[in-house]
This record gives C-alpha cells, structure tokens and sequence, in this order.
C-alpha cells in the first residue's frame, strides 16, 4: 500500500482550487484523482459565459475558466494528476482503492478531500408516469451531447424544471434551432439565477409555465407529447386545466442531488434529506481528516463560490495535516 | 428463400429456451424476433423470481413445468450458462391469523407436487429471519428453494448459447405472413421483414402476439389479453431491505404486490395487475405507484417513496389459467407455446423440453449433437466480483479498469464485450451490463456508451438506437 499525503478525488473546480490551496498552505504530496480524461469537470460542457466575475474579475466561458485553474495546477508544486482514475472505495481509516486503465492502485492516505460534485435528479425521482420513450433526458446530459459531442438530441423540446442548467439548454436548444415549446416548473417562481430567466427564456421568447406540471410523458418510439397541468398551492392538479403540448424531446432539470456514495461507504454521518455530510461547518464530515467541498458539500448556484469554499477546504486538510504530525512528532 | 427444420417465432424467454434445447440435436433452427433484440418483449420486465411451483393449481401444467423448471435451473443451467441464480427462498406472509388453513393449503399442494422443504413459520421465526416485517405479518409459509435471477441476462445465456450450437437468429425480422405449402419437406412459407424463411415445424413463441401469429398459420381458437404489471425499482443502497422474496397470499388474478429482491442488488416492489386491451400499452400511472407503494408497505414498513430509482410495466400475456402448449392438429407442424405469463420464466427450461417431445411426437427427427457445447463463457460483471479479482482481470485486459458507468461500476471492456455478444441498442447494453441502470440514469455514461457502441459496430451517433428503429437518441449532428 502506498502512503500519500493529500488525496483528492475529483477534478472539477472544488477538486483544483482544493488542490492549489492545500499546495500554497505547505502540503507537498498531493494527488489529484480525477475520473475523466481531462480536468475541469462539468465546467467543460459549460460554454456559456458567466463564470469568474467574482473570481477573477472578468466574465469567462466554463471551459476557460477551468483553464485558469488548469494552470494554477500545473504551475503548483506536489500536486500529481491522475485522470482516467474512479475510485471504488474509501474506508474510515482513509485507505482508498482506484481503477484506471491497466491498473487497480490502493492507497493510505494523511487526508481526503471528496469534490465529486452532485448528478442530475431524475425523471424517475419526481416521479412522472408515463411510457418510457427514447428523448428524455437530464439537463446536463443534453448539454454534453450538444457541447462536447455536436449531437443535436431533437428537434422540439420541453424542459421540466426551471433550474439553470435548464434555463442555459432551453436557450441553448434554441440556438441550435430547435425549437423550446414550453419550460414547466411547479412552483411560484424559477428555481434559476434571474438573470438566466431573462437571458435565456424572455429573450428568446419560450414560454415559462410557473405553477404547472407535467403529469405525463408519452411515446411509442421518441416522445410524441407531454400533458401538462396547473397546480393549486397544495400542488393539487386544478380540474379541467389540462393540456398537451407536442415534442419530441422532454428535458429534466429539477435539481442536483451532492454524489456522496464514497463518503457513506466510508461510514460518514449523512444529512440523509440533502445526502450531504452531517457536520457543524462547511467542508468538514463526521470523519477527521475527510473533507467534502463543492457541490459534493452542499449545492452551489456559482462556480466562483464553489472555487472560494474550496480553497479553505484545501487549507483546512493542510492544517488537519500539520496538528497529526506535531502530535506524532510529541508521542515520539 | 432460406430452409429450416424448425423456426422458432420470438426470442423472449420461452423462444430463446426452445432454441437452445434444439440446439442439441441435429437440426437448422432459425428464430425469428420482431424487436431489436431479444428479450425486449414480455421477458424484459419480468420480475427476476424463480418460482418453487407452489401458488399454481397442482394439476396444472403451470404447476408441473414451474417445479421441473425450477430443478433444471438450479442443477443445470445456471452452472452450464453461468447465471447469476440465487436461492434466496420466498415468505408467503398472512396478516391474520386466520388466513393459515390458506398456507396449509399452499403447503399441502406444493408437497404433492414435490416442492421441497415448506415450512410454516411464526412470527418469532420472523423477526430473527426477516426483521423488517411490519407489525400487521403475523406467520408465513417459508419456500427454500425460491430464488432470483436477471431475467433478461436468462434470456441472453440461452440465446448465446444457442447462437454458438449452430442456431440462427434474426432481430428486427417481423413475421408479416405465413402461408402453408405441400412440398413435403416444407410446410410453412413465412414471411418476415420482406424475406421469405421455409420450414417443416413452427414454433409460435411471440409472447403478447401468440394469438394473431397462430390465426395467421391457420389455427386461431385462442386470444390473449394483456394484463399490465407496474414495478418500481428501490436504490442499491436499500439491498438489504429484505432477505428474502415477500409475498402476500395470492389472489385468483395474480400473486399480489410483491417486495423481490434482483440479483442485481436493488429491490424491487411490485407488479400490479390490471387487464388493459392494449398489447403497447406500457405506462405507468400515479394509480398504480400508490397501489404498489401500499402493498409493500404493508410488509416492509420502511419503504418510501424516495428509494425509488426507476420503473417500468410490462404485459403478461394471459391466455385462461393455464399455459397454452399444444401441436394444432388442424395445422400439423405448428406448436402454438401461448400464454407463458407468470411462472413461465421459472418453468422455461421445462417448458422447451415439453415441446421438444411435442415436436418428436409429431415427426420431427432428432439426432443428438455430439460437439454440443452445453457450456457458455460467462461475461465479467465487475460489480459481482472482489477488487483481488478485479485487479487480476485488468492485468490480463486494461480496459477492464476503464469505468463508464460510475452508479453500476461498469468497464468500457465490458460495454465492448456486451456488443459483441449481440447488444445492438443503449437498452440492449444496459440489460446486459447494468450501465445506465443506476442512481443517475445515464447522466454521466450515455455519451461514453454511444461512442462505444459506435467503435464496435462502425456506426454513426445518429443510427444509434435506445431500443430499435424509431427510438433514435440523436436527431442531427453540429455542423
């Protein structure tokens, strides 16, 4: 079993500003896992502007603000990337197993920090009934088909949901010149950044439903059509209010639920509603010595705040680091 | 015009089974599967559950098959296939007391048929053996030799298996027409898909359509109605909700809202059943997810709506209270196999030796194989394996250390082997390798998936497929 100082798992922006903090705070063997082939995370897929205001003063693409961090990683001394890494299992005792291509390592690690961000809500956790056609699908996924891969998923969508990554793919969709028939959200207001709302629905003209829901998806094949419903403030269908609207695409975008499976397997007290660490302050779990930041911590609406709670995370491994040691110095 | 001895129609359990039996002896069998691929019919949502035989009528044919079928998976196939069966055993649960001459009953019936080791249980036997149980389960009848299964990975062993012992299968082929012919050798002309297939036997396995295929052979007398069944599928992180299958007592139409524990590991509760006159008719409702939520929860309190990762209905093909298995004396060369619903993943294997005896009966010759491989390499599942044994496999292959599902924990390498086992769609994938099939639904693998699926079978993202023509994922690439 190897020893490493700092291990990190995830290599989004909670993963790298982690990385650099915990590098700029005097840890000197860091290792970065990240389960893809590159860093950055979803910031890659994420091509619209609107990133690094706060961080860095100026108004960035995902992908480039993911290459300001790239950097600052590359030009940071003791932190070793591993991509392609996906690790299987993490115990309390913070000894860690991963696969990568051609090799399964296992690793005792001083510290963890987990930045493995969150996964989309399903279709299937709302749930809404119906036939199960080819042409839904999560917010996200819809994004890295369009963005990273050039595949154009349909040709007439509804979004369920008014989350940003919703309201960002309805405008998105429509520039690629399909056409958005309707954004359906069940509660009174968008669960979306303002101006997300304006700049991505009411400038391209698609039509937000507030206080409505899809109570069913149908298709043979693709999707043929969802039927959609006005609630009351019991989110009761109000009678009679039912209508359909034809699509053959059906995008869901109801929230990110933090992927803390890691953490569990190793015994961490969970917040079983948010499935987030149980723990007084940010960043911290149950377990001293494992950390969680970024949206595996808790979920953020901003990228740059994900950036500035993970550097502490970094410095607080780093600290965590220096009190076992001096305490290991004392007992000899 | 291509010739065969026996053409097998649908490549659903009980089609793949008859195959496979058939391979064994000296013939060319063809089968015939109107789907992308097999399993995608009934057998897909099928619950997983291998029956012990009770809960049938004891001079049923329902009865007999499930008990053999149940032997035969148990002694043979699932050594010689590689299949993941596990003898988990069944609780048949009573809510009141005086419900237990009903157990007797059940316990009784399936003595006589040879179940073995029935056994009544009281509710101290209970809370140490499945403590989960709800405060209304007052005893149970205990059935050891109940188990669980993929029904769809079932499905797939015995086609491969078939596959390589020299039978033909055809997906995507939809028999359209069959006229019958007098030339001796050839009795059947069908038409599927354009082609036209000849053949002296011909075995109606088509599931939901059983009905219209025999009328189409000239033999109509029976019509089967689709019963709908919903299920819902529990997170992986509930896999120890129960030790066992829990059932309530049935009831003349079903077995009742069951908790089944997979193979795979997640829960699953469920089926519903309620006849609908439509054979495509595979929605789910609010209704049926509030009948299923109560059922269960009657038995397992602590289910909740929010364990919920998935769901589906299938159709069981209902044809009377019996199968339906029988050479049609007024169209001689046709076996008509209908009305396979419910145990009829259990009594498969039974059920294709049943009408191998029908077929010999009827004339056709059979000479046992002597290069019969009864064996197939059983594929690697990295989620069943220890990571000792995970780090062995990537020596041998790296790419078996390439993750791209990240819930279900599957390789790229075996992504690549479930095509060349014959996965031709995204659903044909997942039911092969659990990838998609987790918490996240294919958020994070599906493009990986595509670009595999692309790799191994040199085709565009476009011509890629959830389930068969008409369920393309992608409607135009990016200039």
């Amino acid at each position: 079993m190897i020893k490493r100082e700092l291990v990190i798992v995830g290599g989004g922006p909670a993963g790298m500003a982690a990385a650099i903090a915990a590098a700029e705070s005097g840890v000197k063997d860091i290792l970065l896992l990240e389960r893809d082939q590159h860093l950055g995370g979803i910031l890659n897929q994420c091509i619209h502007p609107g990133f690094g205001l706060h961080r860095f003063k100026a108004e960035l693409t995902g992908p480039e603000y993911a290459d300001r961090f790239i950097k600052l990683v590359r030009d940071s001394s003791g932190i070793e990337v591993s991509l392609r890494s996906f690790v299987v299992k993490l115990t309390g005792e913070k000894r860690l197993s991963y696969l990568k291509p051609g090799a399964l390592e296992e690793i005792e690690a001083g510290a963890v920090i987990l930045a493995t961000g969150a996964r989309e809500r399903t279709r299937e956790m709302i749930p809404i009934p119906g036939s199960r056609p080819a042409g839904i699908y999560p917010a996200g996924l819809a994004q890295k088909m369009i963005n990273m891969e050039g595949w154009i998923p349909g040709r007439e969508a509804v979004i369920i949901g008014s989350g940003d990554i919703g309201l960002i793919m309805a405008r998105r969709m429509a520039l690629e010149g399909m056409k958005v028939k309707a954004v359906i959200e069940i509660q009174k207001t968008s669960r979306g950044l303002v101006r997300n709302v304006v700049q991505c629905l009411e400038d391209f003209g698609i039509p937000l439903y507030l206080r409505h829901r899809v109570t069913g998806i149908h298709g043979a094949g693709r999707v043929e059509k969802v039927n959609v419903a006005e609630v009351d403030d019991e989110y009761r269908d109000k009678p009679g209010s039912g209508f359909e609207i034809k699509c053959d695409t059906v995008l869901i975008s109801v929230g990110l639920i933090p992927e803390n499976e890691l953490l569990e397997m190793a015994g961490a007290e969970m917040d079983e509603k948010t499935n987030t660490p149980a723990a007084p302050e940010v960043n911290l779990t149950s377990i001293p010595g494992i950390f969680a930041c970024g949206n595996a911590c808790k979920i953020y609406d901003l990228a740059d705040w994900v950036s500035r709670d993970s550097e502490k995370a970094g410095k607080m491994a780093a600290e965590y680091l220096k009190k076992v040691l001096s305490n290991q110095r004392r007992d000899l | 015009m291509s010739s065969h001895d026996v053409i097998i129609v649908g490549a659903g359990i009980t089609g793949a089974a008859i195959a496979r039996e058939l391979s064994g002896f000296k013939l060319k069998t063809l089968i015939l599967e109107k789907e992308a691929e097999a399993a995608f019919g009934v057998s897909k949502s099928n619950s997983g559950i291998i029956h012990a035989g009770t809960q049938n009528d004891p001079g049923s044919l329902k009865a007999r098959l499930c008990v053999e079928g149940n032997r035969l998976i148990h002694d043979e196939l699932a050594r010689d296939l590689g299949l993941n069966f596990i003898r988990c055993g069944q609780l048949i649960v009573v809510f009141d007391l005086k419900d237990l001459p009903e157990l007797e009953k059940i316990q009784r019936d399936g003595e006589t048929l040879g179940v073995e080791g029935l056994q009544i249980v009281d509710r101290l036997w209970l809370n140490a053996h499945e403590p989960g149980l709800g405060p209304e389960v007052q005893a149970a009848l205990y059935v050891p030799s109940a188990g669980i299964i993929s029904p769809y990975r079932f499905v797939y062993a015995l086609i491969e298996n078939a596959v390589k012992n020299g039978v033909e299968l055809k997906t995507s082929h939809k028999v359209t027409a069959i006229r019958r012919l007098k030339d001796g050798k050839h009795r059947f002309e069908v038409t599927a898909s354009g082609k036209i297939f000849k053949a002296g036997f011909l075995v109606n396995a088509a599931g939901l359509f059983a009905d219209e295929l025999s009328a189409m052979a000239g033999a109509p007398g029976f019509r089967i109605t689709p019963r709908k069944g919903e299920e819902y599928l529990l997170d992986k992180k509930r896999e120890h909700l129960v030790n066992h299958i829990i059932f309530p007592l049935p009831t003349a139409d079903s077995k009742g809202i069951l908790i089944i524990r997979t193979s795979d590991g997640n829960p699953m509760i469920g089926p519903t059943a309620h006849d609908t006159g439509n054979k495509n008719d595979l929605a789910t409702t609010d209704e049926g997810l509030a009948e299923t939520l109560k059922g269960a929860r009657r038995m397992i309190p602590s289910i909740s709506k929010s364990d919920i990762i998935a769901y589906f209905a299938g159709l069981r093909p209902v044809c009377g209270h019996d199968f339906l298995i029988r050479h049609e004396e007024k169209v001689p060369g046709l076996v008509n196999v209908a009305g396979i619903q419910s145990p009829g993943l259990t009594a498969a294997p039974a059920i294709a030796r049943h009408v191998r005896g029908i077929l010999e009966e009827n004339g056709l010759e059979l000479i046992p194989r002597k290069d019969f491989h009864k064996q197939r390499e059983k594929p690697v599942h990295l989620f069943q394996i220890p990571l000792s044994k995970t780090r062995e496999l990537i020596k041998k292959e790296p790419a078996y250390g390439d993750i791209v599902c990240r819930c279900e924990l599957v390789s790229a390498q075996e992504i690549r082997d479930a095509v060349k086992r014959g996965a031709r769609t995204l659903d044909g994938v997942k039911f092969r390798t659990r990838a998609q099939a987790g918490r996240c639904h294919g958020g994070f693998c599906t493009t990986r998936i595509i670009k595999l699926m692309q790799e191994e079978l040199g085709l565009g993202p476009k011509e890629i497929t959830k389930r068969g023509p008409g369920t393309e994922l992608i409607s135009d690439e990016r200039k």
